[in-house]
């Protein structure tokens, strides 16, 4: 199984996102934000960074590179795609994912190990979990809060579509304590905090975060 | 008539008075820049001179003293590269090789803290990249005026928001470093910067324009006006000295502003010429940007260069050739690279979308000859630029030494009791520089590239360098000003000892040495003295433990008026880890219900040391008598007892005994590792807390490991006294006190928010709506 791992200029945890595919049993493939193709891969992983320099809104310059539009059509017609932090701003400002990410309430960039619960367990990134799960996962971020329109935020919810929410404190101000949401399908995930940030306790606070990938292994051999 | 100052012109118009005094030169060295060319110089060459002559980049002052570090230095078979490169470079094994650096940034993030402290990044990271190393981790150490102070809640906030845009938009992890206030930084903050970086044996690349015809591209960002000057005014005059209305902001012009996602675009750029062999010479620009690149390139080579400045890509085109020599605009280099590879270079580069120019090519002429537009307006030897003056500056120990050491803290009245302890304790975890330091450290990404095996607030940074085998690297920093104040000769010995012993308690083996040298005015015989008596201890420290100097920096004038800072050698040491895998941190484990208690071992021998303690200056605001005594050897036995314990996998936890003596360390263990204490100190309990004796640790042994453990610190000559046990959810000292964890906590984790805004804004709501 590949999975595609897209760098974008600025992109810093590809790395990461490819060894935790490696762990999770796939075979990671670097994809370039120049390229014309998907290398015919299974799943595709947007990492995190600060695309362009982020100088811009975050996410706004990528959302044009030349593999968003061999990825935006695939993603619609049920690509398995995961957005990790700068990559979930990077969905949302594609409009696969519904919302929009803005400065943190407190103004300030924040690392921190937080708790997290799982709300939907049947996407495409999440199947490994149940539902109600709490896992503990870094979040890391200037630019986290969730925001989305009342009307959104209602949908989201009837529709099952927000899949992870913090646990303890809201650490930015996000709409809902809202940290990861889904498009109606479930193929399209989008999260702040970092799965492949804790996918090993030796360099995370947990191996929470393998769920995620081990996830998408198993829905796409099913 | 040309505009432009030629050689020619120089040559016709011999006693045109020149503004060396306004750019930092005496009279002196103007003459000699006179001498050596058999003429005036042009003001291009002028420009040139004055920067590469300036205490920043000749290290004028200091030569003379740093020398010692390669004089004295143990041997050492893991040193690749030593003193006298970008940075150096040490062999840790398994056909890798890791290079770290530690530089100041002090001047420019007193006037622009977010620029300063971020450039300082920015310029360490290359340093470490031009070394042919990718660069790995970062690290601060930091240093502020009384942490109430109103000029600090501007610099501080601004210094830490800086190194966090600049290092998280990088994708470096920042595992460390330092914070801690004193009255004497008000006014001269210290922001040092670590970078460290790893390699493959053989992927060493050199600084050296060499073989005529090579051609010398500068690839990167653009050249502008930013810190045109910077590295001669800002670095080597006092503040207020040459500012015309006597104020900082006269020179705020002079900062540079960094691009960090350029940057990473320039490392990875870099990588890739490297790998891919297309380049043989190469160098950072830093501190006087083209003029120091291409005179050091030129000096270190064949011996010649010639160089079109017109081709150097501006982003200001009304600059001319001193301002284009002097800028220090960020995110560039400069490679030397062969006529048949210029394709291919400029091909991955405009892969990585940077900018390249070829400006000139290496000669044979053992000249440095630079043209604007066809005109000659610099002609030089380039060693003569690049080797600079070199003075033996007056030193004389100062009078105040001795009414310092008159001043026993033996006679500070000493708590009388248990809640005296306990309110001393208190006391001391909540001082801004002892207290939790999450408010500085939650702003930096330590996960990014996961690596990070340990990070603040453990005793070191300590990094994963490969997945399979688990070998890793260790790097802690430190610095005592109060220390160095009453002793620079020991007190830079105490901050070699603590790095040491902090890489070793994480059961590294330490391995090398850099230092970041902070003092005042060297013109002051007084600073003179304590910056000898400073390097004659590194280097006196650095033999005894068996780890060489591998580079560094030195920051002088530090001092307002005639006030100058603690002298403050900022010491960082890197140790290899044979398997991070085993590694320890500071946090005490749980006990589980029903085993045994996990034990606790004081190591090392306590003696009253209260000297420029935390102690005395947090509960007396006192600074006076002499300072702990280093004892090097028993640093060297603690070192290979811990790595030894390690490696035998008999300790849960270990925690260095510095600041704050055990009493700070007990604390700090509990709080990290979320469970309490019990212990039982003998008879003088004061002392026994609160002393800040050199080599002392205190460790967690897993259970059934205490007769082992016993037996190797005997072995090792390190007296071993068992005092307790860990459990519970208070910090209790058995007869004298006992602090519930949530209590200590609270008083840990207030302080900075208190002073500095909370991270986290309670936004009282859900969070943002927004209006559809």
């Amino acid at each position: 199984m590949r999975i595609g791992v897209i760098t974008f200029p600025g992109s810093l945890d590809d790395r990461d996102a490819a060894r935790a595919v490696r762990l999770a049993g796939a075979e990671p493939v670097g994809l370039w934000h120049g390229d014309r193709g998907l290398s015919g891969v299974d799943a595709v992983i947007l990492p995190g960074g600060f695309s362009y320099g982020d100088y811009l809104r975050c996410g706004a310059i990528a959302r044009f590179a030349p593999v968003m539009a061999e990825l935006v059509p695939a993603a619609r017609s049920g690509l398995p795609v995961l957005g990790i932090c700068n990559g979930f701003q990077i969905l949302c400002e594609a409009h696969l994912l519904p919302g929009a990410l803005t400065r943190n309430a407190g103004l300030r960039f924040i690392t921190r190990d937080l708790p997290l619960r799982v709300e939907n367990a049947s996407t495409a990134w999440t199947r490994a979990y149940s539902g109600g799960d709490q896992i503990v996962v870094p979040l890391k971020s200037g630019e986290g809060a969730y925001a989305a329109d009342a009307g959104t935020l209602a949908d989201l919810e009837a529709s099952g579509q927000v899949v992870i929410r913090y646990a303890g404190d809201n650490p930015n101000g996000s709409a809902a304590a809202i940290a990861g949401v889904c498009n109606a399908e479930g193929n399209v995930v989008g999260l702040m905090p970092h799965p492949e940030h804790a996918v090993d306790p030796l360099t995370g606070p947990s191996a929470d975060g393998l769920g995620f990938f081990a996830s998408v292994v198993a829905a796409v051999a099913a | 008539m040309s505009l432009v100052d030629t050689v020619a012109r120089a040559a016709a118009e011999a006693d045109l008075p020149q503004p060396f005094a306004e750019l930092g030169l005496t009279r002196d060295e103007y003459e000699k820049i006179v001498a050596t060319l058999g003429r005036r110089p042009t003001g291009a060459e002028l420009a040139l001179y004055s920067v590469m002559w300036s205490e920043h980049c000749s290290y004028k002052s200091s030569k003379v003293h740093l020398r010692q570090f390669a004089a004295t230095a143990p041997p050492s078979r893991a040193l690749l590269a030593g003193i006298g490169h970008n940075a150096g470079v040490v062999d840790i094994g398994q056909g890798y090789a890791v290079t770290f650096k530690i530089e100041s940034h002090n001047h420019p993030s007193y006037v622009e803290p977010h620029q300063g402290a971020a450039t300082g990044v920015g310029g360490i990271v290359r340093d470490i990249l031009a070394m042919g190393a990718r660069p790995v981790a970062v690290m601060d150490a930091l240093r502020f005026g009384p942490a109430d102070a109103p000029d600090t809640g501007r610099v501080l906030p601004g210094v830490v928001s800086g190194i966090s845009f600049y290092g998280n938009c990088l994708g470096l992890p920042n595992i460390g470093g330092e914070l801690d206030f004193d009255p004497s930084y008000a006014g001269n903050p210290l922001v040092n910067a670590l970078c460290v970086g790893v390699m493959r044996h053989g992927d060493l690349q050199v600084a050296a324009a060499s073989g005529a015809g090579n051609q010398v591209i500068l690839f990167g960002s653009t050249t502008g006006p930013d810190g045109v000057g910077g590295a001669s005014v800002l670095a080597s005059a006092t503040f207020g000295e040459a500012a015309s209305d006597g104020t900082a902001s006269a020179k705020r012009p002079s900062v540079q502003v960094g691009d960090p996602f350029l940057e990473k675009l320039l490392v990875e750029c870099c990588l890739e010429l490297f790998a891919g062999g297309l380049v043989t010479g190469i160098q950072d620009l830093g501190a006087a940007g083209v003029a120091c690149a291409t005179t050091e390139l030129a000096a270190a080579g064949t011996g010649g260069m010639l160089v079109r400045l017109d081709a150097v890509p501006l982003r200001d085109a009304s600059l001319g050739p001193p301002e284009i020599l002097m800028s220090e605009s960020q995110e560039r280099m400069m490679a030397v690279v062969e006529p048949g590879r210029v394709e291919e270079f400029l091909a991955v580069c405009a892969k990585w979308d940077v900018r390249a120019a070829v400006i000139g090519e290496v000669t044979d002429t053992g000249r440095l000859v630079m043209t604007w537009h066809g005109e000659t307006v610099v002609d030089i030897p380039p060693a003569s630029a690049a080797d600079g003056p070199v003075y033996r500056r007056p030193l004389a120990r100062p009078a105040s030494q001795d009414v310092l050491a008159a001043g026993d803290p033996a006679a500070l009245p000493r708590p009388a009791d248990g809640a005296g302890l306990r309110a001393d304790l208190l006391a001391l975890l909540g001082s801004p520089g002892l207290a939790d330091k999450s408010w500085v450290t939650d702003q930096y990404d330590r996960y990014v590239r996961g690596d990070t095996v340990l990070a603040m607030p453990d005793d070191a940074g300590l990094l994963r360098v490969d997945e399979t085998t688990g070998l890793g690297i260790a790097l802690a920093t430190d610095g005592n000003g109060r220390y160095c104040r009453l002793d620079p000769y020991l007190g830079t010995q105490l901050a070699l000892s603590e790095a040491y012993r902090n890489v070793a308690a994480t059961g590294a083996r330490p391995l090398a040495v850099t230092n970041c040298l902070n003092f005042g005015s060297p013109t002051d015989p007084a600073v003179m003295w304590q910056f000898a008596e400073a390097v004659r201890g590194l280097a006196d420290g650095c033999a005894a433990l068996g780890v060489p100097v591998t580079g560094g920096n030195v920051s002088f004038y530090n001092q307002t008026g005639t006030v100058a800072i603690h002298p403050t050698p900022v010491v960082g040491v890197l140790g290899v880890h044979d398997d991070v895998r085993r590694r320890v941190g500071i946090g005490f484990p749980a006990s589980v219900d029903g085993a045994a208690p996990v034990g606790l071992v004081l190591l090392g021998r306590t003696e009253p040391e209260f000297g420029g303690s935390a102690w005395a200056h947090v509960c007396h605001g006192h600074l006076g008598g002499r300072p702990p005594v280093p004892d090097l050897d028993a640093e060297r036995r603690l070192a290979a007892l811990l790595a030894a314990a390690v490696a035998d996998d008999l300790l849960s936890a270990a925690h260095d005994l510095s600041d704050g003596g055990l009493a700070v360390a007990l604390a700090e263990s509990c709080l990290r590792g979320g469970t309490g204490c019990t212990v039982r100190l003998p008879d003088d309990p004061f002392t026994t807390l609160f002393s800040e004796s050199a080599a002392r640790a205190v460790v967690a042994v897993r259970p059934g490991g205490e007769t082992a453990f016993g037996q190797l610190a005997g072995a090792h000559g390190v007296p071993a006294a068992a005092i307790g046990s860990t459990g519970g959810d208070s910090l209790t000292v058995d007869g004298c006190f006992a602090i519930r964890l949530a209590e200590l906590a609270a008083v840990h984790t207030r302080t900075l928010p208190a002073l500095f805004g909370p991270v986290v804004r309670d936004p009282g709501v859900q969070g943002p709506v927004l209006s559809s």
